[in-house]
Order: structure tokens, then sequence, then C-alpha cells
């Protein structure tokens, strides 16, 4: 263990004013949705109001974009899931040029930014709709091109999630069980996806957060339909309101609520572990 | 692959083959190659599509370089997301070092928490946040005159100033956990034997504690950097007037002039920029993709 410095009290005020630094803009946003003023702010203070979120409430463009968010956040983790866990399970199996070159490829998306990706996958289906011949609405943008946008990065997260957790797997325990007369499908159901599950759980998590958080794909892939993102970025562009910070307001609580959960969570799974 | 074969099967192996063979071709290769390919030709109605028209020619990206105009966004947008990986390095190192090395164990855990949750937060309330802080008559200013720092507002959404603290604000956890994760494996008896030699706390940084975070550090500005110059949200909400951003002009051919296949340029050159960085500071840091990427 380091000994105490007389220099720490530095550091921990550098601390403190950095999660002030992190923190206190969302509280700002937070709190201007209380106040009874037209325009988002916290100063001048008019008076205290819920009358914007009974307007988001009411707000049906919002509901519409927030089930949106939802159906291609799960559409995101159904696809991406198991498109990652067989990527990591393909690349662990190979080795040399083709590995390398492999990996490349599938990492690529995530240093890629997001605007070439959203008109890259848009440009690609349309041509594939025109070289097809048909306006069938599948080659048109829309939610579901955002999903395919989207999965062609989150993948990356899951497989890159998958593979590190198929470092520690002891391979002897599949071919004991392949000696023992299990079949393939047992080895895979019992053997190799109950140890990754946990990769395979966080992985769902990141995509589905991912996805609800994702704007520069679906800006260029959506077509019509708006998702929480775009609608918060249209609103802003557009007669901002404060109803946008109650719904900040829902969404970081959210969020809060989420963050807490999982640190309560894995408090006791630890307790747990040291209490065997 | 044969051992795959051996392990789960004939069928299984197919369909991992098939689903990772979807993922790489058709969702990635394919389409990035689509895109070169249709940045450099004219865009024109479907109807006249392999027409005599359709023939392939640099006119996309020359577009680009006889605009002065989009030269200049382009070259204030690469100089502008590299102070701000710059800024965002500068903020993160300390609090980085302090975290793996000097801070209480027991903490840590809330210390994360508490800084989940803005990066959790979607960007676009992030850059809000900002916008309402940053506003004339917002609260910043308000405090600072109160304080009595400042005798008139500032005016803080004008040049680049908006997009600089933005950015800094969005991306800088970006660069705060590759940095930490790197530093954190460096054994703290090697900074303890630098500091019993006599070397002085910024040789134990230079010499001994700097090296050893080059994975992290390139992983953190290969993040910030593309992060930056790729932002649609920050640059359109606290730009002002003088200041735009590369991807808003490529907005501009996508939804505004409809235009795609210059739009694709334009893309390209995002794209080929963002390769051309990482590539850089591989060869600086001397670290590998699979260090970049985790």
């Amino acid at each position: 263990m380091r000994q105490v410095r007389s220099t720490d009290w530095l550091f921990h005020l550098y601390l403190v004013l950095f999660l002030a630094y992190m923190l206190v803009p969302l509280i700002v946003m937070g709190g201007a949705a209380f106040n009874d003023s037209r325009f988002p702010s916290v100063y001048p203070w008019v008076g205290w109001t819920d009358r914007w979120f009974v307007e988001l409430w009411a707000d049906t463009r919002m509901w519409n974009a927030f089930a949106n968010t939802i159906y291609v956040a799960l559409a995101v983790v159904a696809i991406s899931v198991p498109i990652g866990t067989a990527a990591a399970i393909v690349i662990n199996s190979i080795a040399g040029t083709t590995r390398s070159v492999l990996y490349a490829l599938m990492v690529a998306p995530i240093l890629t930014p997001g605007a070439v990706i959203g008109i890259s996958t848009l440009l690609f289906w349309n041509g594939v709709g025109n070289a097809a011949g048909s306006g069938f609405f599948l080659f048109k943008a829309g939610l579901h091109m955002s999903v395919l946008g989207q999965v062609s990065f989150i993948a990356a997260f899951v497989m890159l999630l998958v593979l590190a957790r198929l470092q520690s797997f002891d391979r002897g325990l599949e071919e004991a069980a392949l000696d023992l007369g299990a079949s393939h499908a047992q080895v895979m159901r019992r053997i190799l996806l109950p140890h990754l599950y946990p990769a395979i759980g966080a992985g769902a998590a990141i995509s589905f957060f991912q996805s609800i958080e994702n704007f520069n794909v679906t800006l260029f892939t959506r077509g019509t339909y708006d998702t929480l993102t775009v609608y918060v970025f249209s609103k802003v562009r557009t007669g901002i309101t404060p109803t946008i910070n109650a719904l900040a307001l829902i969404m970081i609580t959210a969020t809060l609520l989420g963050a807490v959960g999982y640190e309560i969570i894995r408090r006791r799974r630890e307790r747990r572990l040291a209490g065997r | 692959m044969k051992d795959l074969v051996n392990r789960y099967g004939l069928l299984l192996t197919t369909v991992f083959a098939v689903l990772t063979g979807f993922w790489v071709l058709v969702l990635v290769v394919l389409p990035n190659i689509y895109l070169f390919e249709h940045s450099f030709r004219p865009y024109l109605p479907v109807a006249e599509l392999r027409g005599p028209k359709d023939v392939y020619s640099l006119d996309n990206y020359l577009t680009f370089f006889r605009s002065p105009i989009h030269i200049s966004v382009f070259v204030w947008t690469v100089v502008y997301s590299a102070l701000v990986t710059v800024i965002c390095f500068l903020i993160a190192y300390p609090l980085a070092y302090y975290l793996s090395k000097v801070s209480a164990r027991a903490l840590l855990p809330t210390i994360f928490l508490l800084l989940f949750i803005p990066l959790w937060v979607s960007e676009v309330l992030r850059s809000f946040a900002w916008f309402i802080i940053l506003a004339l008559k917002g609260p910043l200013n308000a405090s600072l005159l109160g304080l009595g720092i400042i005798e008139d507002p500032v005016r803080w959404i004008s040049g680049f100033r908006g997009v600089i603290i933005g950015l800094v604000y969005t991306y800088v956890l970006f660069m705060l956990f590759p940095l930490y994760n790197a530093i954190q494996s460096l054994d703290t008896n090697q900074i303890e034997a630098a500091e019993d030699l006599g070397a002085p706390w910024w040789r134990t940084h230079w010499r001994v504690i700097l090296p050893h975070a080059k994975p992290g550090i390139a992983s953190g500005s290969v993040m910030v950097f593309m992060l930056s110059a790729g932002s649609i949200l920050v640059p359109t909400l606290l730009a002002s007037t003088n200041s735009r951003w590369f991807t808003e002009i490529i907005q501009q051919w996508m939804f505004e002039s409809q235009d795609w296949n210059t739009g694709s340029a334009y893309a390209f050159l995002l794209l080929i920029l963002c390769t051309v960085f990482v590539s850089v500071v591989m060869r600086v840091f001397r670290v590998k993709l699979s260090d970049i990427a985790k």
C-alpha cells in the first residue's frame, strides 16, 4: 500500500471537482423540468410546476418515439447477441492471418463514425432494392434499417465480451463430454453456453443501452420514423420547451435506478462469494 | 474450422459461419465497398441508372477539393477534434492515476457508479444540458456574475468554444476508462522503486507510468478523436453561426441536396481521416489493433 502523502488532498479535491463537473450539468437539466418558465432554464427561477410532466405525458409523438426506441433496441439485442457470440466462437477457433484480418473487420465498425455506418447502410440496401427492381419496403429507409446499421457495430461489443470470456474456458470439458457420448448440441447447450452466460448477459445489456442511446446511425437510416434521441434532437432545434427536461429527468432517473440496482446485485454476489 | 466441426458438429458450425459471414460481409464489408464505389458515380434518378451518364468520375471528390469552405471546415474539424482529444487526456490522466494508484479501494465502486451515470445518459441530453448552462442568460453566467468574477455576461456559444466545451464533457469518460485500465495494470512497486531511487514525481510519470499507459492513451485518443470528428449532436446544438463541423456538410448533402453520392464521397473522406488517425496512433504508440479495441 502506498503511504499517505501531503499532496493527496489535491487529488481528493480534483476528484470531487470532476464528479461535480460530470453530475452538476445533469442536475441543472433535471432541475429545469420543474421551473415554470417557457424556456428551459434554472435561472431565473419562476416557480415550481409539474405542468411539463403533464404536457410530456400527453405528447403522442413522444410515446410513439418511445415505443420505436424500445422495438429497435429489442431487435438489436435479438440479432447482435447471436451474431456476436457466433463470431467470437469462430474467431477463437482460427489463427494466423485469417484471424487478424477477420478480427480487424469485426472491430472496425467500433472505430467508424456513426454517420459513415448510417450512410453506407442506407446506400447499400437502397442499391440492393434498385438492383432487384422492387420498391419493397425492406429496401427503403426505416427502423429495420436502423436495426441493421446499429447491429453492424454493436455486435462487435458482444463479440469482444464473449471472446474475453472464452479465454478462461477449459476446452477439455467439451472433449470429456464428447468422449462420454454427449451430442454436439448438448456440448453447446450444457457446457459452452453456461460458461458464456455472464458475457452474453453483459453483451445484451450493453447492446440494449447502446441502441437506445444511438443517434448518428439512426439519423441517416430512420426514414420518417422517430426514436427518442431523434425526437429530443428535433425538439431542441425547433420550438424547445421544458418538456424535454421532464423527459431528461425521467431518463436520468431510470439510468440511476438501473445503475444502483446493478450495484446492489453486484455487492450481494460479492458478499456471497466472500462468505463461501 | 475443422476443430469447430469436431466439437459442435456440421450443423452448428454452419450456423456460426453463416451468422459471422452475414455480419462481416453483408453488414460491414459490402456496405463500405458500396459507399466507396458510389462516391465515384454521379447522382442520377433511378431511370438513368446504368445509362450513358452513369460513368465513374472524380467529380464528387473534386466538389470537395474545389470548395475552400468545405476544405476549411474539414481542417478545423480535424484541428478541434485533436484539441478536444488533448484536453480530454490532460483532464483524465491525473484522475486515472489517482483512481488506480492513490484512492482508497473501498470507495472505487461508488465513484465508478457515479461516473457511469453520465456515461449512460444519452449524448443528446448531455449536450442539451450544456445548451442550457451556456445560454447567455443561463446559470453559468448568472453564477459568475453573482460571484463577481465577470462583469458582463459572456457569450459562451461563440466560435468553436461551445462545441469544444460540449465535446470534452461528452467524451472525457472515453479517455478516462482506458487510461484507468492501463495504469491499473502497472505494478505499484515499480513506482515506489523509481521514487526510492530518487526520481522526482514528474520523471516517475514520464519514464514509468506514461510508457506503461500507452495502450490506454492510444485507445482513449482513438475513441475521443473519432467520436468528436463524427459527432453530429454537439456541433449542431452548441455551434454558433461561424463554427461548422464536417458532419453538418455531410448532412446537407444527404438531406437538403438529396445528393447521396456526393454525400458518400464526403462520408468516405471522414472514414479515411479516422483510418489515418488510427494508423498514426498505432504507429506512434506501437500498439496493436487488439490493444485499442477492447
